[in-house]
C-alpha cells in the first residue's frame, strides 16, 4: 500500500507548520508591516526607558531658554516656557501608548462579550443589543468620546475610558458577525452534540476561532485611539498640563506657529509616525492572516 | 420595496430610543449634584434653582427622562448656561457654516479619492497603484489638526497666500469666503479621500474582472470607454452610499478643523461648550449629529436599494 505513507507524509507536513507559524512567516515577508512593527517597538522602548533616555526633566522650565530653535543643547528646540521639546516628546509617548493600550483593552473587554452573547443567542437579545450598538454608532466616534470626556471630567484616565466606550460598538459588531459565521460550522455542531455547555462552546470553541480578525481590528483601533487621545488632549480633555502629551503640546504650539514652528512639528510627527506604523502593521497582519493570500 | 422600507424604518425606532437614553444618561455621569455642576463656577443660587426647575431634578429619573424627551419633541433642547440662549437657536445659527465646510470637504474627497481609486485599479500592481495606496495610508494616519497647522505654516505664515483663520459669510464676499475655506476643506476632505480611494479601488478591481466588462472589451470599445462608461457605473454604487457613512467622520473631523482655523461652526460650538462646561449645548449638538446620521443612513440605504434591485427583495 502506497496510500498510507503518503497520507502520513501529508499529515506530517501539516503538523510541521501551525496556522500561527504560517502567519508569522507571511508577516516576516512583508517589509512595510515589519517596518511598522519596528517603529511601534521603538516607541514602546522609548516610553519605558523615558527616565533614562530623556535629556531633561520634561517639566523643568527655563526662562533663559524660551522658544529657542533646535540647537545642539536642545535638538528639538524649547517651548514657550523653556521646556525641552525632545524630553516632552519622549515622556509624552507614555500618554499616547497608554491610550492605545488601555482604550482598546476596554473596548475588547466590553465589546467581545456583547458580540458573543448577541451572535450566539440570536433572537430578541440579539435584536436589542444590536439596536443599542446602532445607537452608539449613530454618534460620530470623536463626538461621543468628547461628550463622555466632558461629562466624566477632564483627565487622561477619563479620556481613555471615553475612547474605550466609543470603540466598544466596533468590536461588538465584528465579534457578532464572526460568531454568526462560525456558529454553524461542523465542529461547533459536534461540540454541541457531545454535550458541551453553551458557556464552554462559546469560550472554548467559538472564541479561539474568531481571534484573528479581532487582533487585526485591535491593531487598527489602537491607531485610532492614539489619534483620539491626541485630539482630546488637543481640546484640553486629555492629559492635564503640565504633564506632557503630544496632543496638548500641539494645542499650545498652535498659538506660536509663526514664532516657533518647531513646537508644532515634532509632536505631530510623533503622532503621525506611531499611527502610520500601527496602520501598516495592522494592514500587514490582515493580509498575513488571510488564507487566500500567499 | 414597500416591505423593505417598512422593515428599514421599523429598525430606526429602537435605535432612536437608545440614542435618547444614551444622551440623557450623559447627565448622570456628572459627579455630585448635576444642578451644581451645570451652574458653572459662580454657583449662582438663582441659576441653580432655575436648573433644578428646568431639568426637574427633584423628580425620579424615569419621569425626568420622559419630560426631557417631551421637551425635545417640542424643539426644546435646553438653554446655554453661558450665553443664556436656547441651544436650538445656537445650533441653527452654526449649521450653515459647518454645512458649507462639510460640502466643500466632500467635493475635495470625491475629486481626489474617486479618480485616484480608478487609476490605482486600472494600473493594478504598478508604481501608480502602490503610490496611491501609500498616499491613502498617509491620509488616514495624519492627525488632521496637525495637517491644518502645517498648512497654516506654509500657506499663511511663510507664503502669505491664504488667510490663517477667520470666516467670512458667502453673502459678505464669496471670494473671501472660499479663500478662508480652501485649507479647512482640504484638511477635512483628505482623510475621507483616502477612504474613498480604497473603496473605489477595490470596487473597480472587482468590476473590471467581471464578464460584462470582458464583453465590452471584446466588442472592441476603447479601454477608457470600458472603464468610464461600463465599469465605473457599477463600481460607484457602494462608493456613493459610503458618502453617508463618512458623514460621521466628517463631523468628527470638523470639530478639530474648525478649532484650528477658528471657523464659527458646529464643531467650534461644541468645543466652546466643552471649555465652558456648557453641558446642555454638548447634549444638543450630540443629539443633532446622531439624528442627522440616522436619517442620512436611512436615505443612503433607500438610495442603495433603488440603485441595486437585488437588495429590494
Amino acid at each position: 500500500m502506497t496510500a498510507e505513507p503518503l497520507a502520513a507524509a501529508l499529515i506530517a507536513v501539516e503538523r510541521a507548520e501551525a496556522p500561527w507559524q504560517r502567519t508569522l512567516r507571511q508577516l516576516a515577508h512583508r517589509r512595510l508591516a515589519m517596518a511598522g512593527l519596528a517603529v511601534v517597538l521603538f516607541f514602546i522602548v522609548l516610553a519605558i526607558l523615558a527616565p533614562l533616555v530623556s535629556p531633561y526633566d520634561p517639566l523643568a522650565t527655563s526662562w533663559s531658554a524660551v522658544r529657542k530653535p533646535p540647537s545642539f543643547a536642545h535638538p528639538f528646540g524649547t517651548d514657550e516656557i523653556g521646556r525641552d521639546v525632545l524630553a516632552r516628546i519622549i515622556w509624552g509617548s507614555r500618554a499616547s501608548l497608554a491610550a492605545g493600550l488601555v482604550s482598546v483593552s476596554l473596548a475588547l473587554a466590553a465589546g467581545v462579550p456583547i458580540g458573543l452573547i448577541s451572535g450566539y443567542l440570536g433572537g430578541f437579545v440579539d435584536g436589542m443589543l444590536m439596536r443599542m450598538i446602532d445607537a452608539m454608532l449613530a454618534i460620530p466616534f470623536l463626538i461621543l468620546a468628547i461628550a463622555l470626556a466632558v461629562f466624566l471630567g477632564p483627565s487622561l484616565a477619563n479620556a481613555m475610558i471615553a475612547i474605550g466606550v466609543s470603540q466598544t460598538p466596533i468590536f461588538a459588531r465584528l465579534t457578532r458577525g464572526q460568531v454568526l459565521v462560525v456558529k454553524h460550522e461542523d465542529y461547533i455542531e459536534a461540540a454541541r452534540a457531545v454535550g458541551n455547555s453553551h458557556h464552554r462552546i462559546v469560550l472554548r470553541h467559538i472564541l479561539p476561532n474568531i481571534v484573528p480578525p479581532l487582533l487585526v481590528q485591535a491593531t487598527l483601533a489602537a491607531a485610532a485611539a492614539i489619534i483620539a487621545e491626541a485630539s482630546l488632549s488637543f481640546l484640553g480633555l486629555g492629559e492635564q498640563p503640565p504633564d506632557p502629551s503630544w496632543g496638548s503640546m500641539l494645542n499650545t504650539a498652535k498659538n506660536f506657529v509663526s514664532q516657533a514652528p518647531w513646537m508644532a512639528l515634532w509632536p505631530g510627527l510623533a503622532i503621525f509616525l506611531l499611527v502610520l506604523s500601527l496602520n501598516l502593521f495592522g494592514d500587514g497582519l490582515r493580509d498575513a492572516l488571510d488564507p487566500r493570500r500567499g | 420595496m414597500i416591505a423593505f422600507l417598512q422593515r428599514r424604518i421599523a429598525l430606526i425606532i429602537p435605535t432612536l430610543f437608545f440614542v435618547s437614553v444614551l444622551i440623557f444618561g450623559l447627565q448622570q455621569l456628572l459627579p455630585g449634584d448635576p444642578a451644581l455642576a451645570m451652574a458653572g463656577e459662580e454657583r449662582d443660587p438663582a441659576v441653580i434653582a432655575f436648573l433644578r426647575e428646568k431639568y426637574h431634578l427633584d423628580r425620579p429619573l424615569p419621569e425626568r427622562y420622559v419630560l426631557w424627551v417631551k421637551g425635545i419633541a417640542h424643539g426644546d433642547l435646553g438653554e446655554s448656561i453661558r450665553i443664556k440662549r436656547p441651544v436650538k437657536d445656537l445650533i441653527l445659527e452654526k449649521l450653515p457654516v459647518t454645512g458649507e465646510l462639510a460640502g466643500l470637504a466632500m467635493v475635495v474627497a470625491l475629486a481626489i479619492g474617486v479618480p485616484a481609486g480608478i487609476l490605482a485599479a486600472v494600473k493594478h500592481d504598478t508604481a501608480i497603484d502602490y503610490g496611491a495606496t501609500m498616499a491613502a495610508l498617509w491620509g488616514l494616519s495624519i492627525p488632521n489638526f496637525w495637517l491644518g497647522i502645517l498648512l497654516i505654516l506654509l500657506f499663511s505664515v511663510t507664503l502669505g497666500w491664504l488667510p490663517a483663520s477667520g470666516f467670512v459669510t458667502p453673502a459678505e464676499s464669496l471670494k473671501q469666503n472660499l479663500l478662508t475655506l480652501i485649507m479647512p476643506a482640504f484638511v477635512l476632505g483628505n482623510a475621507i479621500a483616502a477612504v474613498m480611494m480604497r473603496h473605489t479601488r477595490s470596487a473597480m478591481l472587482q468590476v473590471l474582472d467581471s464578464d460584462y466588462v470582458r464583453t465590452a472589451r471584446a466588442k472592441g470599445l476603447s479601454e477608457w470607454s470600458v472603464i468610464l462608461r461600463h465599469a465605473l457605473r457599477n463600481a460607484l454604487i457602494p462608493v456613493v452610499t459610503l458618502g453617508a457613512l463618512e458623514f460621521g467622520a466628517l463631523l468628527s473631523g470638523a470639530v478639530l478643523t474648525e478649532q484650528v482655523f477658528s471657523i464659527p461652526g458646529f464643531g467650534k460650538l461644541i468645543v466652546d461648550a466643552v471649555f465652558n462646561r456648557d453641558y446642555a449645548v454638548v447634549q444638543g449638538v450630540v443629539l443633532c449629529t446622531a439624528l442627522a446620521y440616522i436619517f442620512l443612513n436611512l436615505f443612503a440605504d433607500i438610495a442603495y436599494a433603488l440603485l441595486n434591485p437585488r437588495l429590494r427583495a
